[in-house]
């Protein structure tokens, strides 16, 4: 298996292209911006299952999957909230649930939210900026403890062994993301 | 609102989002989230190291025709067509339960099928995966809540009135998490009978007062 490029990123560009090309498909079922997300998601979503115990057919036929539901459910990405990896990220997550544990998944309610207003552009690039400094510092962690956070992710370690703090830098997006909440909260009204 | 002052911890929101909760913590994890916005943008940036994860989880070939066969499965979905009617997320309509609690319930508190479990203390078991188990509880004010002692895992979400036990008040959206061995005594506030849902994955010890009748329901 192919090991993803660790060349060195601007900060957030990818993710605001990515961001970009799922705002086209969700605004204009655009094929091409979908084919290119499919070209970047999909192999990565079939590793990811693996890493999660998926055969290689089942692991393709569930990325296709969740590329599938990438397009369906297009209208309900917030690029305010998630960049697109976060976001295919609880789309695989949702499926391999359903595929090895088959088990019910409670979600949170949902915020309704709607295309318009829309987060305003330099809310989107800072969450992309957060998202790549989580990232570089994923990266950077310890060989060690970052093998551990992969093995969570990957649906390997259960809640009592997750006993430990990551040490990532969550403080910073997660402020990014309660004051998108707000808005949120504040347009409902 | 009140104030909610006690939150999901850092490895039950991994957890959460790592997808590797038991169905029965998920509830209870999910319905404190639909109360509370601090660990909702907690668990987006949680979400947000899994989408780390995934960028660099490598990349598995896929087949010469992946593209082609998902825009088929796309193109052969009944979902397809159903694109428009962004805002159909209704607010919730009053009512105590949140959405994910209610799901499960079948409605809100006036749908729950309540059982006695002792010294005027009813329960309602909720069905889920048998690896953990989750159920309300409505403990009449003042009273102790029963069958406490456990030895895995506790979550309790109060809804409705408050408890108290030997480290703090726990009020509406409050969550307490409670690690195995931990011996704690909650006790319903004077005043107001107190509802909370209360998740464990230890085997739950099932007391006699429990009606038979009730035992094939529970799928124990």
């Amino acid at each position: 298996m192919a090991v993803a490029s660790k060349a060195p990123r601007r900060s957030g560009e990818d993710d605001l292209q990515w961001t970009a090309l799922l705002l086209r498909v969700r605004d204009h079922q655009d094929r091409e911006a979908f084919a290119r997300l499919f070209r970047h998601f999909a192999p990565r979503v079939k590793a990811f299952l693996m890493k999660s115990g998926a055969s290689p057919s089942l692991a393709e036929d569930c990325a296709q999957d969740v590329m599938a539901t990438v397009w369906q459910k297009a209208h309900l990405f917030d690029p305010g909230r998630a960049s697109v990896a976060t976001w295919v990220f609880t789309i695989a997550r949702n499926r391999r649930i359903d595929l090895l544990r088959k088990d019910r998944r409670a979600e949170p309610e949902d915020l309704p939210w709607g295309p318009e207003p829309e987060p305003d552009q330099a809310e989107v690039m800072e969450l992309a900026q957060d998202t790549e400094r989580l990232r570089a510092a994923l990266q950077q962690l310890p060989e060690k403890q970052r093998l551990l956070v992969e093995r969570a992710y990957f649906g390997d370690l259960s809640h009592s062994e997750i006993a430990t703090e990551t040490g990532l830098p969550l403080g910073t997006i997660k402020s990014r993301i309660r004051l998108a909440l707000e808005r949120l909260r504040h347009e409902m009204k | 609102m009140h104030t909610i002052a006690h939150h999901l911890t850092d490895p039950i929101l991994t957890a959460y989002a790592a997808g590797t909760l038991p169905e029965a913590f998920n509830l209870v994890v999910a319905t404190h989230l639909s109360l509370c916005d601090e660990c909702r943008s907690q668990l987006a940036a949680h979400e947000a190291v899994g989408g780390a994860v995934l960028e660099d989880a490598g990349e598995a070939v896929m087949s010469d025709d992946a593209l082609d066969a998902c825009f088929a499965r796309i193109a052969s979905s009944p979902d397809a067509l159903i694109r428009v009617g962004h805002n159909h997320h209704a607010k919730r309509k009053g009512g105590l339960f949140p959405e994910p609690l209610r799901d499960y319930v079948g409605g809100d508190l006036d749908a729950v099928n309540w059982r006695p479990a002792g010294l005027g203390v009813r329960q309602a078991i909720l069905s889920t995966s048998k690896n953990a188990s989750v159920r309300l509880l409505y403990i009449p004010a003042g009273a102790e809540v029963p069958d406490h002692g456990h030895n895995g895992t506790e979550m309790t979400l109060v809804l409705k009135g408050a408890f108290r036990d030997e480290f703090a008040r726990f009020g509406a959206g409050d969550i307490e998490i409670c690690d195995p061995n931990v011996e704690h005594t909650p006790v319903a506030e004077p005043g107001e009978d107190c509802i909370c849902l209360a998740a464990t994955d230890a085997p739950l010890k099932f007391s006699g007062l429990l009606p038979k009748i009730a035992q094939p329901f529970l799928r124990i």
